[in-house]
C-alpha cells in the first residue's frame, strides 16, 4: 500500500506535469459528447459510473482497510430511495439525492457500528456486509410498496428533451451530470486523504493496535469510513435509478452489483486516488472489446470467461494495480506516491 | 401459519436434516481451506458445480450412478485443487485479502462461464437413476429415497475426513500447520505440500457436494449462490471448524426448509442470513468455533 502524501488538500499542492495531465484528461472528457457517437457514449457514462461508485468503495476499504463486498446495498437504497419518492410523490431526484444519501449513510452508520463495536474485522467483516445486503434484498423482495420482485420503474419520457431538475433527458446530460459526480468525488477523496481523517484513516489501515494506542478513536473513524462511502455509493444508486428507469431487488442488491464494484480499484490501484477512475475506465473498455469479440466468434459466455483470465493476469503481474505502475511511467510522480 | 398438518412439519423438518448433511459436507471443504491456510476461496460453489457437471457427463454417457461417481470426481478434483494450488492460489497465500479474492472471482468466472459454454445455461440433472422414485416409510412419515442416499453418502465422507484428519500422519501434520505455520517449518514439515493437499481436499469436497446435488438440479451460474451458501454455514458453525461446519450445514438446511412451509419459499433465505448476522454480531468466533 501506499503512504500518506505529503501536501494539503486542494489541487494546488500537485506536481506540475500532474496538473497539466490532470486538466488535458478533463478537458478531453468533457469535449468528448461532441466528437463520439451514442454508443461510444454509453460506454464512458459505464466507465464513469463506475469510477464513481469505485471510489466511493475505496475510501472505505482503499484508505481505512476495511473490506467490504456488500456495497450494493448503498447503491440499491440511493437507487430505491430516490426512485420511490420520484415515483410516488413526484420529488425531484435532486431532493431525493440528500434523502437517499442520509438512509445510506444511517445504514452504512449501523452496519458498521454494531460490526466495529463486536470486534468484528477482515473477512469476519466483509461476509457481514454481503449478509446485510442480501438480507436486504429479500426484504425488499416482499415491500409491496416499492414493487416487491417486480421492481420499480420510472417513467420513461423522451430522451431528446432536457428536464434537469427530474433527470429526464438525452445521453449527454446524463453523461455530464455522471462526469460532474465524479470529479466532486475525486476533489472530495483528495481533500479528505489530505485530512486529519485521511492521516487517520491510513493509520487504522496500516496497523489498528498502534493506531490505537496513540490514542486516535477507531471506532468513531471506520464508522465514519463507512458512511462516508456509503453516501458516495448512494449518489450511484440514485444515477442507476434515473439512468435506466428499472431495477429490481434480485439485480440491485446482488452480490455481483457488490462485486463490480471493487474490480476496477483493484485493477486501477486500491488507496490510491486516481487508481479507480483508471481501473473504471480500463474495465469498461476491456468488457465492450470483449462484447464485440464474442458477437465476432458467436459464443456465448466469452465475454465473462475472458474477463476472468484478464482479472487473474492483472492480479499476478501488477498486485498493487495499473496506476501504481503507469504512474511513474507517465512521468507522474513517484512511485510510492498515492 | 402452523394451520397445516403436523406431519408435513415433520416431513420438511427431516428434508431439511437431509439437506443439511450435504450442506456440511460442502461447507466443510470452504472450513478446512480456510483454517489451515488462512485463504478464502470464494470460487467453492463454483468447485461444486464443477464436479457436479463431470458426474452429469458419467450419467449422461455411461449411466454411472452420481453417488458412485464420487470415487472417480473426487479424486480428480483433489487433483484439481492441488494443482491450482500449486500453481496459483500459493502466490497469494500472504497477499492481503482483496488481492486473493480478485484472483478468486477471477477463477469462479472462468469456471462458471466455461461450463455455460460447453453445457448451456439450462439446469441438468441425473433423475433417472434406478430408485428415483423409492421411498421408505418410517412411522406414517415417506422419506424419499435419493435424499436419503444423498445424506448418507455426505455422512460417510464426512466421517472420513474426520479420521483423516485425527488418525493419519499427514491429517495431523495439516493441523499442526494450521496451528503454527513457523512451528510447522521448524519440525520439518513440508508445507506447501501440505497446503496442496488441503486445497485438494477442499476442491474434492466441493466437487463431491457437486455429485450429490447433481441428482436434483444444477446450473452453471448456481455456483456464486452456492459459494455464498457454503460461507454462510461456515460462518455460522466456525469457520475452521469441522464440526461446526456440519452443524452449521444441518441449521440451514432445516431453517430453509421449515421457511419454506410456515412462511413461503422466497424468504427461506431470510432465516440463514438472520441467523448469520446474528451470530457474526453476537458469538463471531461462529457457534463451535475458537473465539479467534
Amino acid at each position: 500500500m501506499n503512504p500518506s502524501p505529503r501536501h494539503d488538500g486542494g489541487l494546488a499542492g500537485l506536481p506540475r506535469r500532474a496538473l497539466v495531465a490532470l486538466v488535458v484528461f478533463a478537458a478531453a472528457l468533457i469535449a468528448a459528447p461532441g466528437f463520439v457517437d451514442d454508443y461510444i457514449l454509453s460506454v464512458l457514462i459505464l466507465g464513469l459510473y463506475f469510477a464513481l461508485v469505485g471510489q466511493a468503495w475505496n475510501v472505505m476499504t482503499g484508505f481505512c482497510g476495511q473490506l467490504s463486498l456488500g456495497h450494493a446495498l448503498y447503491i440499491g437504497l440511493g437507487a430505491y430511495t430516490a426512485g420511490a419518492l420520484f415515483v410516488r410523490f413526484e420529488i425531484s431526484p435532486w431532493i431525493g439525492l440528500p434523502v437517499a444519501m442520509v438512509v445510506a449513510g444511517l445504514a452504512g452508520a449501523l452496519i458498521g457500528f454494531l460490526s466495529f463495536r463486536f470486534g468484528i474485522r477482515g473477512v469476519y467483516f466483509a461476509l457481514l456486509t454481503i449478509a446485510f445486503a442480501e438480507f436486504t434484498r429479500i426484504l425488499f423482495d416482499h415491500w409491496g410498496w416499492v414493487g416487491g420482485s417486480s421492481g420499480l420503474y420510472l417513467p420513461v419520457t423522451e430522451r431528446t428533451q432536457v428536464d434537469l431538475w427530474s433527470l429526464r433527458g438525452p445521453l449527454w446530460m446524463f453523461y455530464y451530470v455522471i462526469l460532474a459526480a465524479v470529479g466532486l468525488a475525486f476533489l472530495v477523496c483528495r481533500r479528505l486523504l489530505n485530512a486529519k481523517i485521511g492521516y487517520y484513516w491510513l493509520a487504522i489501515r496500516e496497523d489498528q493496535e498502534a493506531a490505537q494506542a496513540m490514542g486516535i478513536d477507531i471506532l468513531r473513524y471506520k464508522v465514519l469510513a463507512v458512511v462516508v462511502s456509503a453516501m458516495m455509493t448512494a449518489f450511484g444508486g440514485v444515477f442507476y435509478a434515473f439512468y435506466y428507469n428499472q431495477f429490481y431487488p434480485e439485480t440491485i442488491f446482488n452480490i455481483d452489483k457488490s462485486i463490480e464494484i471493487l474490480l476496477g480499484v483493484i485493477v486501477g490501484g486500491i488507496g490510491t486516488l486516481f487508481g479507480p477512475i483508471l481501473g473504471a475506465f480500463a474495465l469498461a473498455g476491456i468488457g465492450e472489446v470483449l462484447i464485440w469479440f464474442q458477437d465476432l466468434v458467436g459464443v456465448r459466455g466469452l465475454k465473462l470467461l475472458t474477463y476472468g483470465v484478464v482479472l487473474m493476469i492483472i492480479i499476478l503481474a501488477k498486485p498493487d494495480g495499473l496506476w501504481p505502475w503507469l504512474r511513474p511511467l507517465l512521468g507522474l510522480g513517484r512511485r510510492d506516491r498515492a | 401459519m402452523f394451520d397445516l398438518p403436523t406431519f408435513i412439519y415433520v416431513d420438511s423438518a427431516i428434508r431439511g436434516l437431509l439437506q443439511g448433511a450435504v450442506y456440511g459436507m460442502m461447507a466443510i471443504g470452504l472450513s478446512i481451506v480456510f483454517g489451515v491456510m488462512k485463504v478464502v476461496n470464494f470460487a467453492h460453489g463454483e468447485m461444486l458445480i464443477l464436479g457436479g457437471y463431470l458426474a452429469f457427463m458419467l450419467y449422461s454417457w455411461f449411466a454411472l450412478d452420481p453417488i458412485i461417481a464420487i470415487a472417480l470426481i473426487g479424486p480428480l478434483m483433489f487433483a484439481f485443487g492441488a494443482v491450482l494450488q500449486r500453481t496459483l492460489v500459493d502466490k497469494f497465500i500472504d497477499r492481503p485479502q482483496h488481492q486473493q479474492f480478485l484472483l478468486m472471482i477471477g477463477m469462479a468466472l472462468v469456471l462458471v462461464n466455461g461450463l455455460d459454454m460447453i453445457f448451456g445455461p439450462d439446469a441438468r440433472g441425473a433423475h433417472e437413476v434406478p430408485y428415483a422414485f423409492d421411498s421408505y416409510e418410517v412411522g406414517g412419515i415417506f422419506i424419499d429415497a435419493v435424499r436419503l442416499y444423498k445424506a448418507a453418502a455426505a455422512l460417510v465422507m464426512v466421517a472420513f475426513l474426520f479420521w483423516f484428519f485425527k488418525a493419519t500422519r499427514t491429517g495431523k501434520a495439516i493441523r499442526a500447520a494450521a496451528d503454527n505455520y513457523r512451528g510447522a517449518l521448524v519440525v520439518g514439515l513440508n508445507v506447501s505440500r501440505l497446503y496442496a493437499i488441503t486445497f485438494g481436499i477442499g476442491a474434492a469436497c466441493a466437487g463431491a457436494a457437486g455429485c450429490l446435488l447433481v441428482l436434483d438440479d444444477i446450473t452453471p451460474h448456481a455456483g456464486p449462490g452456492f459459494t455464498l451458501l457454503a460461507f454462510t454455514i461456515v460462518i455460522i458453525g466456525g469457520l475452521g471448524s469441522m464440526p461446526g461446519a456440519l452443524l452449521g450445514g444441518v441449521l440451514i438446511g432445516v431453517s430453509e426448509a421449515m421457511a419454506g412451509v410456515i412462511f413461503q419459499p422466497s424468504l427461506k433465505s431470510i432465516f440463514s442470513y438472520g441467523l448469520l448476522i446474528l451470530v457474526l454480531l453476537f458469538r463471531p468466533a461462529g457457534l463451535m468455533g475458537k473465539r479467534a
